[in-house]
């Protein structure tokens, strides 16, 4: 029972009292300065901005085309913007998917049908995540540590599998899923809206969404509220890893070869997105609507930066720069704003 | 608790065994690892980690991470590195102080905003970790530091010494004494720990959190500089592209091999030092043994994982343990 006596006491707590003593803001200021409207302003301006710089911008199906690169990032950040909602944090998922994909592109060359090396690569997908969530839910070991460490360790399998040669020569109809269209919109496009409608669902409507913000907002309460937070982070977890197997499978499928570098860095991107769309690092905060627009929001940036030629290298700056930026103001948000 | 099982219990007790344990096995599969050679090799590749360690380990002690380290290290090998190549007349501190105080700044930066802004250490040190590479790209013009523009005399740092031992190897242990005395003789190296162990009473006991936060980050960065350093006087070449990258890994996994713990306030320079030559041996062993090099960074995230359980095991007394903490 003395589980509950683990968790550590709230830094926030005197500030609650403060909280509870004042009056209610108006709804409307309430609205006004949510994270997500934040991301939402920022979304036009870029858009707005970009178009000046150049006039490829104007076309909705050059931006659609160029966001295939991101979107992979993007789908694992719609699960990761759970994961951090509850409390935790992955690392990890740029690995995983290297890992999953390169043991796609091993299964393959072993001779599997492509089925079977997908199924592979899913497994060990559900596998990696199940191993990150046993040591964060049964050994209780700060995520953001355990998943540094099989950060580390899923690249280096990759490694060990793939060396630092590329595994290629899929079949045709494998590769290219960035240029296969629905209309002018691409596959993966598709796949991250319709990812963002099902877990923004599941995050906003149903119960385990509502046990999720409960988790990340005092997870003391949760327990006492019967909610199974152990099962439900180790879900999660293994959501994660699910997930990014997908994304692995989607790069493997846009580049047509697997190498164990792919997607290095992706954490970087991924918590980017999730911090854009004004998620509350410290977990109980956030929203899939925040993070779809954030993932449009880099789309944006990151393309309007190619077309007016700024280099890959400088990128990386403003890419950091936007990352703390953007905790700031969203922490800042919520100091200011209770709900 | 008895004198014997006090020891036994020492967490630096238990990494020298493993440390001794692993020349052992290595030693019995390929005697010709037990060797001075061997000996030289593994010396001559710690002090890059050891440097940049003990700052990890201080701000690991102070329940914080840095993650930019291996940036701050490329940043300052390069603006040193710049000074070398433009300016060949200047002596060599001038590149020494260039590459400390730029490591520094960038250090006090990540440390600002940690403490100016109450945000994880762990979030914005990846922010700074893409910024502070960019802004090395940037600086360099992406241009590499060539061989011939690193001077002879910094080169040599890294072969001779007047009593045999290359003085790089010296100055990181000179450096790891430093720390060994700053934490634990100086009000400030006490109170370190004091943040860590418990960062809400630590301002009730008078102490001024922020400012001893901020100057650990900047230690942190101005020993990732000096690292950026040895890494120019051992390689001979900095790359913007490769230097650093990927470094801070292997720094945390030495810390953490080392017994400082993750939650704050545990961590001693012995351990440290003990964790960096049982990470630096596994680095020389792995050749000999005919490992493939490719098994390094896998070998690199289960050793964090198992000393993370270990961790975890010896603080509470149960794998499985409930409580503590």
């Amino acid at each position: 029972m003395n589980s509950i006596e683990k968790s550590p006491i709230p830094a926030t707590t005197p500030r609650v009292i403060v909280r509870e003593a004042a009056a209610p803001r108006p709804r409307w200021q309430v609205w006004l300065i949510r994270p997500e409207v934040v991301t939402l302003l920022l979304l036009v301006i870029a858009a707005i901005v970009a178009t000046r710089l150049s006039p490829f911008f104007a076309d909705l199906g050059f931006i659609l085309e160029s966001s295939t690169y991101y979107i992979e990032f993007a789908i694992v950040a719609l699960v990761l913007t759970i994961v951090i909602i509850s409390g935790e944090i992955d690392l990890s998922p740029a690995a995983q998917m290297a890992l999953s994909a390169c043991l796609f592109g091993t299964a393959f060359k072993a001779g599997a049908p492509i089925p079977v090396a997908i199924g592979v690569s899913l497994l060990s997908g559900l596998a990696m995540g199940a191993f990150n969530g046993f040591f964060v839910t049964v050994l209780r070991l700060p995520s953001i540590i355990v998943t540094i460490g099989t950060l580390i360790l899923y690249r280096g399998l990759a490694q060990v599998l793939a060396g630092d040669k590329s595994i290629s020569g899929f079949p045709s109809w494998f590769v290219g899923i960035d240029y296969r269209m629905v209309g002018i919109v691409p596959i993966p496009v598709l796949i991250f809206i319709a990812a963002s409608i099902l877990l923004g669902l599941f995050l906003g409507i149903t119960i385990y969404g509502r046990q999720i913000y409960q988790i990340g907002t005092s997870e003391i309460a949760a327990i006492h509220a019967g909610i199974r937070v152990r099962r439900i982070k180790m879900g999660l977890f293994i959501a994660s890893g699910l997930v990014s197997s997908i994304a692995g499978l989607m790069v493997a499928s846009r580049l047509g070869s697997v190498r164990y570098d792919l997607a290095t860095g992706g954490e970087l991107t991924m918590v980017l997105i999730v911090m854009l769309g004004g998620t509350y690092i410290f977990g109980g905060r956030g929203s899939i609507l925040g993070t779809f627009l954030a993932a449009w929001l880099l789309v944006i940036i990151a393309t309007g930066m190619t077309v007016a030629n700024i280099a890959i290298n400088a990128q990386l700056t403003i890419m950091g720069l936007l990352l703390i930026v953007s905790i700031i103001a969203t922490n800042a948000i919520y100091a200011r704003s209770q709900r | 608790m008895s004198q014997v099982s006090r020891l036994f219990r020492a967490r630096e007790a238990g990494i020298l065994v493993m440390l001794v344990l692993f020349v052992a096995f290595v030693s019995l599969i390929q005697p010709r690892f037990f060797s001075t050679e061997t000996l030289r090799i593994v010396l001559l590749a710690v002090p890059l980690i050891l440097v940049a360690a003990m700052g990890q380990m201080m701000v690991l002690v102070a329940r914080h991470v840095d993650l930019s380290i291996g940036s701050i290290l490329g940043f300052s090998a390069i603006a040193a590195g710049m000074v070398f190549r433009d300016h060949p007349e200047l002596p060599l501190f001038v590149g020494f102080a260039v590459g400390v105080l730029s490591g520094a700044a960038l250090g006090f930066v990540n440390g600002l905003v940690v403490t100016v802004f109450k945000l994880p250490s762990i979030i914005v040190t990846l922010g700074t970790l893409s910024l502070y590479r960019g802004l090395l790209f940037i600086l360099s013009g992406s241009k590499q530091i060539d061989p011939n523009d690193i001077p002879e005399p910094l080169i040599r740092m890294a072969q001779t010494s007047p009593i045999d031992i290359p003085w790089i190897v010296i100055i990181a242990f000179g450096v790891a004494f430093a720390t060994w005395l700053f934490l634990n003789y100086s009000q400030i190296g006490r109170q370190i720990y004091a943040i860590g162990s418990n960062p809400v009473a630590a301002p009730l006991r008078g102490i001024r959190v922020m400012p001893v936060t901020i100057l650990v980050f900047t230690l942190s960065g101005a020993l990732a500089g000096l690292a950026g350093l040895i890494y120019a006087a051992r390689f001979g070449y900095v790359n913007p592209g490769i230097t650093g990258v990927g470094f801070e890994f292997t720094v945390i996994a030495a810390v953490v091999i080392g017994g400082v713990s993750i939650n704050g306030g545990v961590g001693s320079v012995l351990g440290t030092v003990l964790g960096v030559l049982l990470l630096g041996s596994v680095q020389v062993a792995l050749p000999i043994l005919g490992v493939s090099g490719f098994w390094q960074n896998a070998i690199y995230g289960g050793i964090i994982l198992i000393a993370l359980v270990i961790d975890r095991t010896v603080r509470q007394g149960g794998l499985l343990a409930r409580g503590g903490a």
